[in-house]
Order: structure tokens, then C-alpha cells, then sequence
């Protein structure tokens, strides 16, 4: 069947059969290799995108219910060249190894700044607890999210300046 | 890589429209709702329904609020929404102790108060909560609207009351005042399933206990619930040691298998101390 999906803004229409899941749909039919796909059981969230502004582990959703609706991928994170102050974040404190866990931590953290700017360490321990690291050991990757929101709020006292 | 069976697919906006739907497609549709158990059953192939009738537009099943008395929850109400919901902690805080603590905030997002009511996984945590609360379950069918008290909605593992062309559209918890409640689990990791869990909910007057509810999961508890222990605590006066009676009989009156989770023994354990912990909190709770 033929549903039309907004991706990081862009619109796609493509047809499909209606088992296919939405990390396979952007991975394989939109080429936006950025999510990853690890457990296939819900368990790993590598394959976290945010459908309709809110995090979902992709490989437990059909693309077809993401028909008409906004999709926002690993992709859609820079803005006009710019890297997210999470995706700095995760650069500056050495929040990944192996990079397989980090597109979906990424979108979760970028979620949870925008409804918490300042989250405390168990908040974000919290926030990412669906989510699987192999290398980390979660150390780091709190790091970058404090990093991040430390420098958000920078940026925003800058621009306001 | 994990691939369902084909099937049809169709999306509603409205209860009526998806009844119709329902009633078109026949015995082998089904209703997906969040898809965090469907979806997965799908995928191993234990479950190829031929057509799918997707609810997540449905908003009108996406309502919390107070009505007559009772608190309605839509079937559509996301994990998410009820834990971020104001009204709900402040009625009914073994909702937020017991959402706290069902899988992860990403599979919370997307999994629903209905869907996991239907699923009727054997532990699964609302059914023990709503059990608890003594809430009660609208269903409507192509026949109309029915209401079925909760602690007869479960008719075994992963079955329930719910027909096929039926859909679970509210769940009604009676507001009343002078009690709280509480929610306690045990489970192996962070985001997991339960090893037990169990709920409680008390309601004071007059220094003694006017009204118990205490549900139980992962335990194999009868509808979820611990009616024996309920009888123990009707009429006394609240103290540790009947809370500690109630936990004996719940431990004693349910039947846990043994599985990866753990053995059945432990779970018994878990069963009466969690009972006894999920009263304690309750009664804390209780205004004064
Ligand atoms: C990783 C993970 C961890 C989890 N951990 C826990 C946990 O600790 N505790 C816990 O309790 N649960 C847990 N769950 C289950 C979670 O709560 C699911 O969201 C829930 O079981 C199903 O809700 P859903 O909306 O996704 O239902 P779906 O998968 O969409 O549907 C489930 C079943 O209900 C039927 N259905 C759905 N809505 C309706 C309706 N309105 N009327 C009639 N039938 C309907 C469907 O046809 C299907 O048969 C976990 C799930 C995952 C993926
Ligand atoms: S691939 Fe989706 S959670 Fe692991
Ligand atoms: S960086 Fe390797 S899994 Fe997280």
C-alpha cells in the first residue's frame, strides 16, 4: 500500500507492504542507514526515532502507522551544518565506542532536554534505561547528555545576550 | 531477522469505525493499539492475524477524567500519560508506583493501559493495580456497550471477556474517600517483567479498615487478586502484624510456577512480603 511519512522534515511517499517495519522502512527504503537495528525484540532501543515528537523503538512499530505522520531520525539531529549540542556532547566526553547503541541514545537525550533541560545523573540513567550499551558502561554517556545540557543552556544565554 | 505474515491493514479515527472494520474483516482481524506485545507475537509467528485495525488514531480513547465519581481511563491512554498524569497520582498513586516500574520510558511511550489489559500476559502489571482498585471494564461490540468488573475480565492466560469484534474503550476506577494505595515489584532488572509483584489498596473509617483490595502478578493469583488476604484485613484495625497476617494468606492462596525468572518458592516469598510491603505503603498514605 502507498503511505506518504515526513522524515526530518521531508516527505516521502512509497509502497509498501504493510508488515514491513519502520526501522527496515528507513534503513532500506529511504537509505537513512543513521538508525541502527540490533535486537529486533524491543529491548536494545538502538532503534529509537521519534514519531510524532515522541521516542519509539522502531523495530516494534509498522511503518504504515507512521503514515502521515513526522518521523525525526539520527539524520535530523544537525541543523544547517551544525552538530546538536548532544551530538557534541557525545564527541567531547567520549559517549561512544563502537557507535552502535548511539543514534538511539542520541534521539532519547535530545528528548529528554527538550521536557528537562537540567536533568540530574539518576534522570538521565532513568531516561536511557531501555537502551543497551555494550562499551560504555553508561559512564560516558551520562557525561555527554550533562555536557550537552550545559552547554544548551550556554548557547541559549549567548543568543539572548 | 524477524518478519511477520502478511495480513490487511486498516486505520481507524472513530470507536464506530473501527467496529466496522472489525466486523468486515471477521474472526481473524485484530485490534493493534501500541503493538509492543502484538507486533513481537507477529514477528515469531505466534500470532498472524489477517487483518490488523489500527486503534492509534482513535482519540476519543485517549481520555483521563473524572466522571460520576470514578476515574475513566481511556483504552488508548499511553503508559506515559498516565504516569505523567496529575489527577491519576493524586487518586490513585498504585498507578504511578506501578508505571514507574512497567518496562522502560521508550516502550512506555507507546504501550497502552488497554493493550495490556487485553493482552492478559500472566504478568502483567495493570491487571494487578486495576485489580486492586476494583475497576471496572467498558467494552463495546457491535451490540452495544457492556460493563464488566475487572476481577471478572481475565478468563485465563492471555484471555479474556473481550470478543472478537469487541473493543475495550474505558476503564472506570470508583473515587472514594479516606484511602490510598500502593505498588511494589520485584523484578531482575531495570525495565523488566516482574518475579511478583502486588498491589494494595485501603480505605479507612473509623479506625479500622472499611475496604481491602489486593491485587497480585506473575504469582498465578486468581483474577489477579488476593481475595483470602482481603478477608483477613476487612473490619480490623491497620497494624503490622495484620498486614503481615494478609501477606501469609496471599503467599499461601496463590500458585507460582517456577521459570528463568525464578523458582516458585521464592516467588511465594515475594508474594506475602511484597503484600505486606504494598499495605504498608497504602495505609502510610491514608489521609489522617
Ligand atoms: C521490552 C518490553 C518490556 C515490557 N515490560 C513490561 C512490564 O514490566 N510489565 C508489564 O505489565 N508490561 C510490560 N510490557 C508490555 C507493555 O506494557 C505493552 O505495551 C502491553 O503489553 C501491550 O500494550 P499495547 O498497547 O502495545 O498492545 P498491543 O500489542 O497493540 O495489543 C495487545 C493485545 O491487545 C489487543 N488490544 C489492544 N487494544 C485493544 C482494545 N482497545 N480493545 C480490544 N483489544 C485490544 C490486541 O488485539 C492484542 O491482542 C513490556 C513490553 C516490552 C516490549
Ligand atoms: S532493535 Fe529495536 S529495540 Fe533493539
Ligand atoms: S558505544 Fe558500543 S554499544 Fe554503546
Amino acid at each position: 500500500m502507498n503511505i506518504t511519512v515526513t522524515v526530518n522534515g521531508q516527505t516521502y511517499t512509497r509502497d509498501i507492504e504493510p508488515r514491513l517495519l519502520l526501522v527496515h522502512f528507513l534503513r532500506d527504503e529511504l537509505d537513512l542507514t543513521g538508525t541502527h537495528w540490533g535486537c529486533d525484540t524491543s529491548n536494545c532501543g538502538a532503534c529509537v526515532v521519534w514519531l510524532d515528537g515522541v521516542p519509539v523503538k522502531s523495530c516494534t512499530v509498522l511503518a504504515v502507522m507512521a503514515a502521515g505522520k513526522e518521523v525525526r531520525t539520527v539524520e535530523g539531529l544537525e541543523r544547517d551544518g551544525e552538530l546538536d549540542p548532544v551530538q557534541r556532547g557525545f564527541t567531547e566526553c567520549h559517549g561512544l565506542q563502537c557507535g552502535f547503541c548511539t543514534p538511539g541514545m542520541l534521539m532519547t537525550s535530545r528528548w529528554l532536554l527538550d521536557h528537562n533541560p537540567d536533568p540530574s545523573e539518576a534522570e538521565i540513567r532513568e531516561a536511557v534505561s531501555g537502551q543497551i550499551c555494550r562499551c560504555t558502561g553508561y559512564e560516558n554517556i551520562v557525561r555527554s547528555v550533562r555536557w550537552a545540557a550545559e552547554h544548551s543552556a550556554r548557547d541559549t544565554e549567548e543568543v539572548a545576550r | 531477522m524477524q518478519v511477520p505474515a502478511n495480513f490487511e491493514y486498516a486505520k481507524a479515527t472513530t470507536v464506530e469505525e473501527a467496529l466496522a472494520l472489525l466486523a468486515r474483516h471477521g474472526d481473524e482481524a485484530r485490534v493493534v493499539a501500541g503493538g509492543h506485545s502484538l507486533i513481537p507475537m507477529m514477528k515469531l509467528r505466534l500470532a498472524q492475524p489477517e487483518a490488523l485495525i489500527d486503534i492509534n488514531d482513535v482519540t476519543e480513547l485517549s481520555h483521563i477524567r473524572i466522571d460520576g465519581g470514578e476515574l475513566c481511563v481511556g483504552a488508548l491512554v499511553r503508559h506515559a500519560e498516565l504516569l505523567d498524569s496529575a489527577v491519576v497520582g493524586e487518586h490513585f498513586p498504585i498507578l504511578h508506583d506501578a508505571e514507574r516500574v512497567i518496562a522502560d520510558p521508550v516502550v512506555r511511550n507507546r504501550g497502552t493501559v488497554g493493550g495490556s489489559l487485553c493482552q492478559a500476559d500472566p504478568s502483567e502489571d495493570l491487571s494487578a493495580a486495576f485489580g486492586a482498585l476494583r475497576a471496572s471494564a467498558v467494552i463495546r461490540g457491535p451490540y452495544g456497550e457492556r460493563t464488566v468488573p475487572l476481577r471478572e475480565f481475565h478468563t485465563g492466560p492471555y484471555e479474556t471477556v473481550v470478543e472478537p469484534g469487541e473493543l475495550l474503550t474505558e476503564l472506570r476506577i470508583p473515587i472514594r474517600p479516606g484511602g490510598s494505595s500502593a505498588y511494589v515489584k520485584v523484578e531482575r532488572r531495570v525495565g523488566d517483567w516482574p518475579l511478583a509483584a502486588a498491589g494494595a489498596a485501603l480505605r479507612l473509617a473509623g479506625g479500622r479498615i472499611a475496604e481491602a483490595g489486593i491485587g497480585l502478578t506473575a504469582v498465578r493469583a486468581e483474577h489477579f487478586v488476593a481475595a483470602e488476604a482481603e478477608e483477613v484485613l476487612r473490619g480490623a484495625v491497620p497494624s503490622e502484624e495484620v498486614f503481615a497476617e494478609a501477606g501469609r494468606v496471599a503467599a499461601r492462596h496463590c500458585d507460582p510456577g517456577s521459570d528463568q525468572r525464578g523458582p516458585a518458592d521464592y516467588k511465594r516469598h515475594l508474594a506475602g512480603e511484597l503484600t505486606t510491603r504494598a499495605l504498608r505503603r497504602a495505609y502510610e498514605r491514608c489521609p489522617t
